[in-house]
């Protein structure tokens, strides 16, 4: 088990330096037993989707987008989507057992995983799933024992975003948002989740090699500690957490925020409004980032519509659409030929491998160590705990 | 009375306090004019773009609806239940009356989250479906104490003599409710169920713990609408236009009650 | 039909029952069952991997909020925005309503509960959002006060306490409003021949009066403040309330448990308030 839990972790190790893959008596958690479809039938009319905004959007918000009703038209299954705000809530509403599939980021895949909320995707049934970028396949966040357990539908990077009239020199290092003696106190901002701990053990990483990190996602009791007590420093310097892109937008154009952690959609809109210059930058340390993946639940009560939809929504053109909203590297190859904006992959490193691993995306952590250690890691429920001794 | 000098601080303090109720509206108004789509501040254009986006938003209108649907679905189980427990209160002696204040005022006094997580978990538990039904459920919860306050009020101002004169005179129990105590206390019911509407009209938290995909009120698209990239300004446009309207049943619950909604004799 | 109702006439008892059975069957089932259940669950403890509930008996829940001096923290602060939101609307609201009731002539008084219910309606969370750019750098406020060369008080608790006392503003002028119109005019009147001052009178007369309509009006304000979540990560800067903690964990790996014990603390609160103040009459108030 470990070490086929473990081959994904290698091509996440292998850019990282790091050790990795090593063989562990301790035992792995046992995962459960869920049937795979093996064929995909007519559809059941109707399809229950979790899902971030904007992933499935039927033209009720915008009139132009949307990707929701020729899907209707074409398959006979009429979606209903619920918006989870966060993984952790949709996570929640999965385990209500009411929905068919998820869109989930890694740092809920796991979760669902080994909680026995999704079933593995037969993905010979996808045929969109052919010319899915390979380095998104068969990740440690995707699948296990090169089992894929969904299909990737996009992925970003969580950047450092910076107001260029206010913030010189320009940063090169994210020790600007975590040095007690930041010139920018009060004006950091910082992504309010207790994933974001993880930016600051990959920034330990580099900068404290005693603690021995190979992993982000993987601390043990001590290493957690120090990225707190890092998190607790940089509290001084924050003037407020965001979650959502309307607050974080509103904070670097009222100059409330001139530099932290952002998404590439972000830094657009501020660009779009004209309102203070931003950059946003990969720092030397690297960046953690989201992989998203389209999930069958283990007992999906329309599983033919699901498996119909994860084939729609990475089909090229739908695929281009939904990331240009978004505002996310497309998972579909071709979808680059389909964008609005023909320079759109372009500035999304979407085709760019080596920018993709480059990134330490968000995975749960777990008791049972990313990094092979074996059960001596903190989970995620810690992390939140965690989380909040940060905010104080 | 209040000496002139004493009416006229008051006039102040009631101006200075209009001023401020209304600020925060006018920012909403002007915003939904905003070219910026984030709410940026001043605004460095003005367009109407967000207005016919928003008129086109099938999404707000559906929204709204569902809204409205909870909403009269909440306030219909809250003026019967509400009123019920009222005329056990006002009318009768038993043991434990004093109780149902409490009771009732709980699910109001606990704050939504609580409400909201125990709601969530107990729909869970007994395999309900989620979806309007359940939001409606939740909403009555905290609704029940509103009607329950006002009609008891009027009960107690009124006291039992008429319905008795009424029974005494043949009437049943049905006729001294429809013919006496009903009109006597329609715009206490009045009153109480436009506040439970109006409760639950903007309630979120409950909401977002009893909701199902494709249920959604109209606080829910907000907020979904808040996180989307590009939706934020026909939010505005929407709340805009919601404070405009909502004077409409105000005003007419007014004309329809004849006093003050609020205000219990 | 007829049978019924003469039989319901001659039963007292019957009636009240009849009366009695579906409310009371409504609140101890569809609400205090739920609570039940979740206070249970308190006690139960989530798997590390898995995140599902496991039904073992555990006091764990309660022994990390009260040994992590974090929660303390945000417990006391939860009370003291509570509170503070509670006394502004109080300082507030009480000229309002007085104006409102014992000033204003009767047209006037049907507009201004018009002006005051009208807000209500305006989305809780769009107002919120609007105070964000109000109280944003060099927004609405900083506008205001620049003239006084002073600036507004940016994200944070205050900015929180602000947008929360704007928020429930309505919630407590109509309590108090509806209160002072019980007060007969005759009383401040003969209160004022016998040579009283308006501020005795006030003391005297009005707020012993007025009180349980001031008591309703705080169990709106005080409650609402102490369950939001929502406000003060809108304009909180870093800061965070109880119900962020219940929330957080809740949405987080859905640990049911360790948030139901964190929801202890302001049902505690919340109940211990209105048992204190159950023989004022308040809670008939709202």
């Amino acid at each position: 088990m470990i070490a086929l839990a473990g081959a994904g972790l290698l091509v996440l190790s292998a850019c990282a330096g790091g050790s990795g893959g090593s063989k562990s008596n301790n035992a792995a958690p046992s995962l459960p037993k869920i049937p795979m479809a093996s064929s995909v039938g007519a559809g059941e009319g109707e399809l229950d989707l979790v899902n971030w905004a904007g992933y499935a959007e039927d033209g009720t918000n915008d009139k132009t987008v949307d990707w929701v009703h020729p899907f209707e038209k074409e398959t006979g299954c009429k979606v209903n989507s619920k918006i989870g705000n966060t993984s952790d809530e949709m996570v929640t509403l999965m385990k209500s057992g009411q929905y068919d599939g998820v869109s989930a980021s890694g740092d809920a895949t796991l979760r669902l995983v080994y909680g026995g909320l999704v079933a593995p995707v037969n993905t010979s049934l996808v045929p969109n799933y052919a010319t899915i970028q390979d380095f998104l396949k068969n990740r440690s966040w995707n699948s296990v024992s090169n089992q894929m357990y969904g299909i990737p539908h996009g992925w970003g990077a969580n950047l450092l975003m910076y107001n260029t009239k206010t913030v010189s020199p320009a940063p090169t290092s994210w020790s600007v948002v975590f040095d007690a003696n930041s010139p920018y106190k009060g004006k950091v901002t910082a992504y309010d989740s207790p994933i974001y701990i993880a930016d600051a053990a990959l920034y330990l990483m580099r900068h404290q090699p005693d603690l021995k990190i190979t992993n982000p996602y993987a601390l043990d009791t001590k290493q957690l500690d120090a990225a707190v007590q890092l998190l607790k420093t940089q509290r001084t310097l924050v003037g407020e957490y965001w979650a959502d892109y309307t607050k974080e937008v509103q904070g670097f154009e009222s100059g409330n925020s001139v530099l932290g952690t952002t998404w590439q959609v972000i830094a657009n809109l501020v660009t779009s409004d004209k309102k203070g210059p931003v950059a946003a930058i990969v720092p030397s340390e690297g960046v953690t980032g989201w992989s998203d993946t389209w999930m069958v639940a283990a007992h999906a009560k329309h599983p033919n519509c699901m498996y119909k939809w994860m084939n729609w929504i990475t089909s090229p053109t739908v695929n281009a659409q939904v990331a240009e909203w978004f505002g996310e590297a497309p998972a579909q190859k071709l979808a680059c030929d389909h964008t609005a904006d023909k320079a759109f992959c372009t500035t999304y490193h979407a085709a760019d491998k080596a920018y993709s691993d480059a990134i330490y995306y968000w995975t749960t952590p777990t008791t049972h160590c990313l990094d092979g250690r074996g059960n001596i890691c903190t989970d995620y429920a810690t992390w939140t705990q965690d989380w909040t001794a940060v905010k104080g | 009375m209040p000496t002139a000098v004493a009416r006229r601080v008051l006039a102040a303090v009631m101006g200075l306090g209009l001023i401020v109720v209304y600020l925060p509206l006018a920012v909403v108004l002007v915003n939904s004019f905003n070219s910026s789509r984030t709410f940026a501040w001043p605004p460095s254009q003005l367009t109407t773009h967000w207005w016919s986006q928003a008129w086109q938003s099938t999404g707000a209108r559906s929204a709204l609806r569902t809204s409205v649907e909870a909403g009269l679905g909440a306030t219909a189980i809250a003026l019967v239940l509400g009123t019920m427990a009222a005329f056990a209160v006002a009318r009768y002696r038993w043991f434990g009356r004093e109780s149902v204040s409490f009771l009732l005022l709980l699910p109001i006094a606990l704050p939504g989250i609580v409400t909201g997580i125990a709601l969530n978990n107990a729909f869970r538990v007994a395999g309900a479906r989620f979806g309007l039904l359940t939001i409606i459920i939740g909403h009555s919860t905290f609704c029940v104490v509103l009607v329950y306050n006002n009609a008891l009020a009027r009960l107690r101002r009124l006291g039992g003599t008429l319905e008795e004169a009424s029974m005494d005179l043949g009437a049943g129990v049905w006729q001294t409710f429809r013919y006496v105590t009903f009109p006597l206390l329609r715009s206490a019911l009045f009153a109480g169920g436009l506040l439970a509407f109006a409760l639950s009209f903007d309630e979120i938290i409950v909401t977002t713990f009893t909701s199902a995909p494709g249920v959604q009120t109209l606080p829910l698209w907000i907020f979904g609408n808040l996180f989307r990239p590009n939706q934020a300004p026909v939010v505005n446009v929407v709340a805009a236009a919601l404070i405009v309207l909502s004077v409409l049943p105000v005003w007419l619950a007014q004309r329809l009650s004849g006093e003050p909604v609020g205000a219990r004799h | 039909m007829r049978a019924a109702s003469s039989w319901l006439h001659r039963h007292t008892t019957a009636r009240l029952l009849a009366l009695l059975s579906l409310p009371v069957l409504w609140v101890v089932v569809a609400y205090l069952g739920a609570l039940g259940a979740m206070l249970v669950a308190a006690f139960w403890t989530t798997n590390d991997f898995t995140g599902a509930v496991e039904h073992r008996l555990t006091l764990s829940n309660f022994r990390t909020l009260v040994e992590q001096p974090v929660y303390r923290r945000v417990a006391l602060r939860s009370l003291g925005v509570a509170a503070l939101v509670t006394a502004v609307d109080t300082l507030i609201a009480l000229p309002m309503a007085y104006y409102m009731a014992k000033v204003a002539s009767p047209r006037a008084r049907r507009l201004l509960v018009v002006a005051i219910l009208t807000p209500l309606w305006a989305s809780y969370l769009v107002k919120a959002y609007a105070w964000r750019v109000m109280l944003a750098n060099g927004g609405v406020v900083d506008w205001l006060l620049q003239p006084f060369g002073t600036h507004g008080p940016g994200f944070g608790l205050i900015a929180t306490i602000i947008t929360l006392s704007y928020l429930w503003l309505p919630f407590m002028v109509l309590p108090l409003f509806a209160g002072l119109e019980r007060i007969p005019d005759a009383l401040l009147e003969a209160s004022a021949d016998q040579g009283a001052r308006a501020a005795r009178t006030f003391r005297s007369i009005v707020l012993p009066l007025l009180f349980p309509a001031l008591v309703a009006g705080s169990i709106f304000t005080f409650s609402l403040s102490l369950g939001d979540y929502i406000t003060v990560k809108i304009v909180g800067g870093t800061s965070q309330l109880v119900s962020n903690v219940i929330y957080d964990n809740i949405t987080t790996g859905g640990n049911l448990p360790f948030a139901a014990a964190a929801a202890f603390f302001p049902i505690l609160v919340m109940v211990g308030y209105l048992v204190g103040v159950r023989r004022t009459g308040a809670l008939e108030e709202l």
